[in-house]
């Protein structure tokens, strides 16, 4: 019953009008799946954030891949997700279609198994990601050197959390934020605890299942409706103060921050990971990559910073689709047009 | 022995692999004459014809065999189009390696499915090809059902009432777990149905659609449900039935039962008057004891859940490829 009063609360919420936050994909889909966001009166505007690691990725990495992709001797090896992301001419899978060599993987380690045995092809890996995959990168590149795989490389796009909310943060335009309960398991609350207090911010970090989901988006609500700044860690189970250590460690011997362009708000100092001078051999040339040409009349730039939402672009499900993607947060299972595309529609 | 080329080469070891494995577990009148195509009586009702392809790795799991899933896939699909299955076709095709010890339980299994059944299976083929020790099977069955019957996928009428048969996803967790090498208590839900619904069609009750909630799961299946009537259905997600272990698994792995597929359920729609009579029977067959009324079909387009927190929420066919060879 608890569940359903809880649930009562933001039916019924009567409050200042809210513009909440959710800035992982995967709370996006979540908020869809518990049915939580279909609850949400109009007085709460919940829109995504920066939090699809696909849809923040500038097209000039999408265009190196697709170079690399007809370089002869090279064979480039990303997730599924990846391989439909337009780039500023073409996508990977359509690369492919024209003799490109691309193809998946469902796990990176298992590449360095089949570089061993083609040892005539260098394997491209197309490192994506936040901090949750940056550590799984790290050890696979760190085996990869142990072991002397030569003809594996890797072109990273990897990128960190807390700057791009510090980012958007200053621009004071959101209530309050559901963070990224994956990504503090990494980092640990601290770094948000820092953001909620320099910027006056809601924070809240939650879960993914439906009564962790509620009782972060209850305490989001009612904490920003009250203008009450701070973290409040509603996933203790698994978010420590300060992280998973031994990810930590792997991710600091393997990479060192710099700057990067994410999709929307541009450069960002300090947000991006890149391979240490110790490992250069193994980058493809992932520093650099900056310039990000979004197709006319495509609003994803906007939409990961929750200036507009889905349904104001004008692609939208018309020549935009999960099937023909024009914008990347159309492409990923975890990107906030998919989602909605697929998921909206309530009674 | 290993299944050798020499096997599926049409000569004396080809005769005496049928005689020996399949015809020895598959006997019948009509299989027995060994003519080049099964003569069969005359049918009283409309003819029933379908045919599935199976391929499950591993071949043996707890719950059962690629076998069984063979004859209960094809029983089970002229069981939802409200026939009664009588004749069935097997055709195999092994991969060299292949002990001839597992090929004999794999047709002791499909034997007896088949007795369980009520049906014959009355012709076959066997190739070989090179491999690693494997098999594939094909069956295709016939059935009859009454010229009056008209269930169908395109028969759900607003104001049914959506039965399911039993608890979701136990198939696809089972198959799952054995390729992940995990240790559960979960079994397959592997099963042929058609007695089932046949005490529900001699209860005298008007069913409107049967499907069995195969590959994509229910949310897959109440799709193209949906879609074939042109009407909504509502699921309330505090009915479906989910077995504490699938529920586990899955919060482990982040799979959505709604998605995972049985081999031994069915959603069947029925007035709603009806519904409480439907159940009853239901449960007093051997599969149906977990029967529950999980919903309903209204005017509109779509699947949709009514969560428990009281909001619906779109439910989604499966995207992408799911678990590959799960039957």
């Amino acid at each position: 019953m608890r569940e359903k009063e809880l649930a009562a609360f933001l039916q019924n919420y009567k409050g200042r009008p809210l513009k909440l936050m959710e800035v992982c994909g995967t709370h996006t889909s979540a908020l869809y799946r518990t049915g939580l966001r279909q609850l949400l009166p109009e007085t709460v505007t919940l829109v995504s954030g920066p939090g699809c690691p696909v849809c923040v990725t500038p097209t000039s990495y999408i265009d190196k891949l697709v170079e690399y992709a007809f370089t002869p001797g090279c064979r480039v090896m990303t997730f599924g997700d990846m391989l439909a992301v337009p780039g500023s001419k073409m996508s990977l899978a359509e690369a492919r279609d024209q003799g490109g060599a691309a193809d998946f993987f469902y796990a990176p380690e298992d590449v360095l198994e089949k570089a061993k045995t083609h040892s005539d092809t260098t394997f491209i890996l197309a490192a994506v990601g936040f901090e949750t995959t940056a550590p799984v990168w790290a050890t696979v590149i760190k085996t990869a050197a142990d072991r002397q795989i030569k003809n594996v490389k890797f072109l990273t796009a990897l990128k960190t959390m807390p700057q791009a909310l510090a980012f958007l943060c200053s621009r004071g335009k959101i209530d309050g934020f559901l963070c990224p309960g994956h990504v503090a398991v990494i980092t640990g609350s601290e770094p948000f605890e820092q953001l909620a207090e320099t910027y006056s911010e809601t924070m809240v970090i939650g879960g993914f299942s439906q009564p962790l989901l509620l009782r972060a988006m209850v305490r989001l609500v009612l904490e920003s409706s009250r203008e009450q700044a701070g973290l409040w860690n509603e996933y203790p189970s698994v978010v420590k103060r300060s992280g998973n250590p031994a990810a930590q460690k792997i991710v600091d011997e393997i990479f060192e921050a710099g700057d990067a362009v994410w999709r929307g708000t541009g450069r960002l100092p300090g947000s991006g990971l890149y391979i240490k001078e110790k490992y250069k051999s193994f980058d493809a040339g992932s520093r650099g990559l900056n310039e990000d040409r979004i197709p006319p009349g495509c609003l994803c730039s906007r939409i990961v910073l929750g200036d507009a939402l889905p349904a104001q672009c004008p692609h939208f499900g018309k020549r935009c689709t999960p099937e023909h993607p024009v914008g990347a947060c159309m492409v990923s299972s975890e990107g906030t047009c998919c989602i909605t595309l697929r998921e909206s529609g309530t009674k | 022995m290993k299944i050798a080329l020499r096997h599926g080469a049409g000569g004396e070891e080809t005769s005496k692999l049928i005689h020996d494995i399949f015809a020895a577990h598959f006997q019948n009148e009509i299989l027995n004459k060994m003519e080049d195509a099964a003569v069969l009586p005359e049918f009283k009702g409309i003819p029933v014809f379908t045919s599935d392809s199976f391929v499950v790795e591993p071949l043996f799991f707890p719950g059962g065999d690629i076998g069984k899933l063979s004859v209960c896939g094809t029983v089970n699909d002229l069981a939802c189009m409200g026939a009664k299955p009588l004749y069935l076709t097997a055709s195999f095709i092994l991969e060299t390696g292949m002990d001839s010890e597992t090929l004999e339980k794999v047709a002791a299994s499909m034997a007896a499915t088949a007795e369980e059944a009520g049906v014959k299976i009355v012709a076959g083929d066997t190739k070989v090809v090179e491999g690693n020790g494997g098999v594939y099977i094909n069956t295709a069955g016939i059935g009859v059902r009454p010229a009056a019957c008209s269930i169908s996928a395109a028969n759900l009428k607003p104001g049914d009432a959506i039965i399911l048969t039993g608890t979701l996803g136990d198939h696809h967790a089972t198959i799952l777990t054995q390729r992940l090498q995990m240790e559960t208590s979960l079994q397959s839900d592997c099963a042929p149905l058609n007695n089932m619904v046949q005490a529900v069609l001699d209860a005298g009750i008007d069913i409107h659609t049967i499907r069995d909630i195969t590959r994509g799961g229910l949310a897959t299946v109440a799709a193209e449900l949906a879609e074939a009537s042109g009407c909504r259905i509502n699921l309330e997600e505090e009915k479906l039935p989910v077995s504490v272990a699938v529920q586990g698994l899955s919060g482990i792995l982040g799979l959505d039962p709604l998605t995972m597929g049985n081999e031994g359920k069915m959603l069947l729609a029925v007035p709603k008057d009806e519904a409480e009579k439907a159940l009853a029977v239901l449960k007093k067959t051997k599969y149906g004891k977990h029967a529950v009324i999980a919903g309903e079909v209204v005017e509109g387009t779509g699947v949709f859940l009514l969560t428990v927190l009281g909001s619906y929420r779109k439910v989604l066919p499966l995207r992408g490829e799911g678990l590959p060879r799960i039957c």
